[in-house]
């Protein structure tokens, strides 16, 4: 009796190892950084978890595909490393010694990625199951891009001065032009009341240094050739 | 009866004016990399004895002669000598082109500010690829800053002759900074003027805060230490203090002729001599105005600006390479904890070494298998890193402001400093242009200030949608380095020969005494006379020489499949055109002097004729 039951259970063991070794057919390595999500926050990683792990992939399986056919037993994991890391396959219940294909379990783990990382307190970083890429997900777009809304207030002020101050001036010219107009008859009549010398108002030469005067600055010929 | 010429409100809006204009990007952005490239502290010495040689000389002859002369550029010196209205042509010439790619500096500037309200920033994180399962392969290669500079801003092609389209985005961002430079430039200095309290002190404002800021980032102290330490081969300790070692390797960079060199031209292109910009903010001045205190002000503010500029760079800079290092620590650790299973934490930025000789000795050829990944990640190779031009300015600031919390305060803050500079160089830029159009009475009667203005805004953002297509930044890239370079050397030469020489320093000593009531004194007399002249001609040479001898020109183009920038050399038409912008702009003084002389022959023959 004892003889057949560690006949059995060494069976067991070789069918285990056998289906689950580092780079076997349809096995991953998860890869887990409790200490770097969770800081001193960090749990330890024993049989436990080790359990909910089996049970979350379980689950996982059984959504998939929608049968309840896989059992925890059904998990299998090995060479479990300090860093925390293993390896794990999937057995088929319905068949013996055989494993899920991979590619099922890989579909199962992406669909509930989510619901896998949350019961571990982690993120698509810190639990990683490698050979299966996360679907990363983009950023939100808004409808109108930000920079075009800003960018669209800034035009319009700036449209806004610019027509403010072009129509102030178009507003002034017409002002002068009226007033030079009146001044123009009043110049006829009487002596004009801003005083020029030589066609520049005095108010401009009244400078200490007084106005240079181009003819004589520019000539380069101060003496007239012979 | 003449209109009088539009006059600035106050002597404070002159000095606001000339300040905005002469501190701009390059205080920022070129150096700081002069002072890590040449010795950091030492570079200071040649810095400010060439401030004294050349700097505020030139910039006190360029306002004296714009102030007394009461007219822009080209009437400047055509009072000065009318075989010298080449020279103010050249000066409106080498403007124009400035004007043209400058702005699209402002445009991007614009862009980067527009994007910086979003949460993430957009250049922090890199897009994902068509499928979701990882990042933009171009942006995994490179970095993401660098990727949304590259991809996201310019859509750069591979080389200067794929073309490719026009960008609208930069379209439209180029044609609202050319819109807010007519609304400051419209009324002349009306508006000018109160438009320049807000360029010239906002950017103070935004340093004093990114000084505080950067001093305070962790690895800021790096970033200042490497800056002040020279790039020379370590010598055998001779002194045992180690401040008085780096005091002598500063001191040997002083014999390198390059230091000289590179300070006479940082100083001489940071005041903006040259482009009539000085002549014409000058011109509007009342005559009585003390220019002397004034030219001596400014180009002091300038370089203290720019030592001050330099501090807070190197500060961000020794952060965002503190962070780099640590982080390429951080993976190197992941790496090596993944690959032999070890137990988390057990590995750390301490032990690195020493674990890695364990791992070494322990598992041979794993480690061996293992290497060509693992980096050697070194503080000194990030920071060596030097960048200068708009690699500092847009990946390099965004790339440390990503990583600060706030970050799009400090983003929106940086790039608000990027446009007021850049505006306020763009001023000054202007008014080089406009002053002598309208000065002109042929123009000035037809048509009105406005109207001058616009037309002139118009046509440079025309020729400017030239640098908004896929090439565009490599043709910025020809305009940046070769547009304005050798000929403002010819025409500040031409123009402290001419004002010495021709027109006569004593002359010009006694329009001085009219102007501000006393003759400058000998140190002056001297800098304009021999000083100035004879550092401009050896630089002229030098430069020239330097051409001469690198043979063919080649540029930096950016490679998207390796996500990196590489070397290539110019097409002929683009060194054809490289060509046209020195000739266009030098030719004018002599082809100027050509035309005034035989036009004086044919009316003296002409009145020799009727006698």
């Amino acid at each position: 009796m004892l003889g057949v039951l560690l006949l059995a259970f060494s069976l067991v063991t070789i069918v285990h190892s056998e289906l689950c070794r580092p780079d076997a057919q349809n096995a991953f390595k998860v890869r887990l950084s409790i200490k770097t999500a969770l800081g001193d926050n960090a749990y330890a990683w024993d049989a436990s978890e080790e359990y909910l792990f089996k049970a979350m992939v379980a689950f996982a399986m059984r959504r998939y595909s929608n049968k309840e056919t896989t059992q925890i037993s059904n998990v299998l994991l090995c060479n479990m490393t300090e860093r925390v890391s293993f390896w794990f396959v999937v057995t088929d219940s319905a068949r013996n010694m055989t494993t899920v294909p991979g590619s099922e379990v890989e579909a199962a783990v992406r669909m509930n990625r989510n619901r896998i990382n949350s019961a571990f307190l982690l993120t698509d970083n810190t639990l990683q199951f490698l050979k299966i890429s996360s679907t990363l997900s983009p950023p939100i777009e808004p409808a109108v891009p930000v920079w075009l809304i800003v960018f669209g207030v800034v035009l319009c002020l700036v449209v806004v001065g610019i027509l403010l101050l072009v129509v102030s001036g178009i507003r002034q010219r017409k002002k002068n032009n009226h007033e030079s107009a009146e001044t123009g008859d009043l110049e006829d009549k009487c002596d004009t009341p801003v005083t020029t010398e030589n066609g520049i108002p005095c108010d401009i030469l009244d400078l200490k240094a007084g106005q240079i005067n181009g003819v004589y600055a520019a000539d380069d010929e101060r003496f007239t050739p012979l | 009866m003449e209109k009088p010429r539009p006059l600035w409100d106050n002597p404070l809006q002159f000095v606001f004016a000339c300040i905005s204009y002469a501190v701009g990007l390059g205080n920022v952005w070129r150096f700081p990399y002069l002072c890590q490239m040449y010795g950091g502290g030492g570079f200071l010495i040649p810095y400010l004895i060439m401030l004294i040689v050349e700097g505020m000389p030139l910039l006190y002859l360029e306002l004296a002669v714009g102030q007394h002369m009461r007219q822009g550029s080209i009437g400047a010196w055509k009072i000065i000598s009318p075989y010298l209205s080449g020279v103010g042509i050249a000066s409106v010439v080498v403007s124009f082109f400035l004007s043209m790619y400058y702005n699209v500096i402002n445009a991007w500037a614009f862009w980067y500010l527009f994007h910086s309200f979003q949460d993430p920033l957009p250049w922090a994180s890199c897009p994902l690829n068509s499928n979701h399962t990882g990042y933009d392969e171009e942006c995994a290669k490179t970095s993401s800053t660098q990727y949304f500079w590259y991809r996201k801003t310019l859509n750069i092609s591979p080389s200067i002759e794929e073309y490719g389209s026009i960008q609208w985005e930069q379209v439209v961002c180029l044609i609202l900074a050319w819109l807010v430079v007519y609304l400051c430039i419209l009324r002349g200095t009306e508006s000018t003027g109160k438009v320049v309290y807000v360029t010239a002190t906002l950017p103070y404002l935004v340093l004093m805060i990114y000084l505080i800021r950067g001093l305070t980032l962790h690895g800021a102290v790096n970033g200042l230490i490497y800056m002040f330490t020279p790039k020379v081969p370590k010598i055998p300790l001779l002194f045992s203090s180690a401040i008085a070692h780096s005091l002598v390797l500063q001191l040997e960079q002083l014999a390198n002729p390059k230091t000289w060199i590179n300070a006479a031209t940082q100083i001489f292109f940071s005041l903006g001599l040259g482009f009539g910009s000085l002549i014409a903010f000058a011109s509007y001045n009342e005559s009585n105005n003390n220019c002397e205190r004034h030219a001596i002000i400014v180009s002091l503010i300038n370089s203290s600006t720019s030592i001050f500029a330099s501090i807070v760079t190197f500060s961000i800079y020794g952060f965002k390479a503190t962070f780099n290092y640590e982080n390429c620590l951080s993976k190197v650790i992941l790496l090596l904890t993944n690959v032999f299973d070890l137990e988390e934490g057990a590995l750390t930025a301490d032990n690195l070494d020493s674990m890695k000789d364990y791992l070494t000795s322990t598992y041979p050829n794993q480690y061996a298998e293992l290497l060509p990944q693992i980096k050697n990640c070194s503080l000194e190779a990030e920071l060596d890193t030097a960048v200068q031009g708009t690699g500092l300015a847009f990946i390099l600031y965004s790339e440390a402001i990503k990583n600060m919390e706030v970050s799009q305060l400090y983003s929106v803050l940086y790039f608000i400093m990027l446009l007021m500079l850049g505006i306020g160089s763009m001023l000054g830029n202007t008014a080089a242009i406009l002053t002598p159009l309208t000065d002109s009475k042929f123009l000035s009667t037809h048509l009105p200030k406005e109207v001058i203005s616009g037309i002139v805004c118009f046509i440079n953002c025309i020729v400017g949608l030239v640098f908004t297509m896929e090439a565009g930044n490599y043709w910025f890239d020809i305009f940046n380095d070769y547009g304005a370079t050798l000929s403002l050397l010819l025409i500040v030469l031409v123009e402290t020969i001419a004002v010495c020489y021709v027109y006569g320093l004593r002359r010009f000593e006694k329009d001085l005494l009219l102007m501000i009531g006393h003759k400058p004194n000998w140190y002056w007399k001297i800098m304009w006379a021999f000083a100035s002249p004879v550092l401009i001609i050896s630089l002229f040479i030098f430069y020239l020489t330097d051409y001469i001898r690198t043979g063919t020109l080649q540029y930096q183009a950016w490679d998207a499949t390796q996500g990196q920038l590489v070397t290539k050399d110019y097409p002929s038409y683009a060194l054809a055109v490289i060509g046209l912008l020195v000739a266009s702009s030098t030719m004018c003084i002599p082809i100027g002097a050509l035309i005034i002389f035989i036009m004086k022959r044919l009316k003296k023959r002409s009145v020799s004729t009727l006698e």
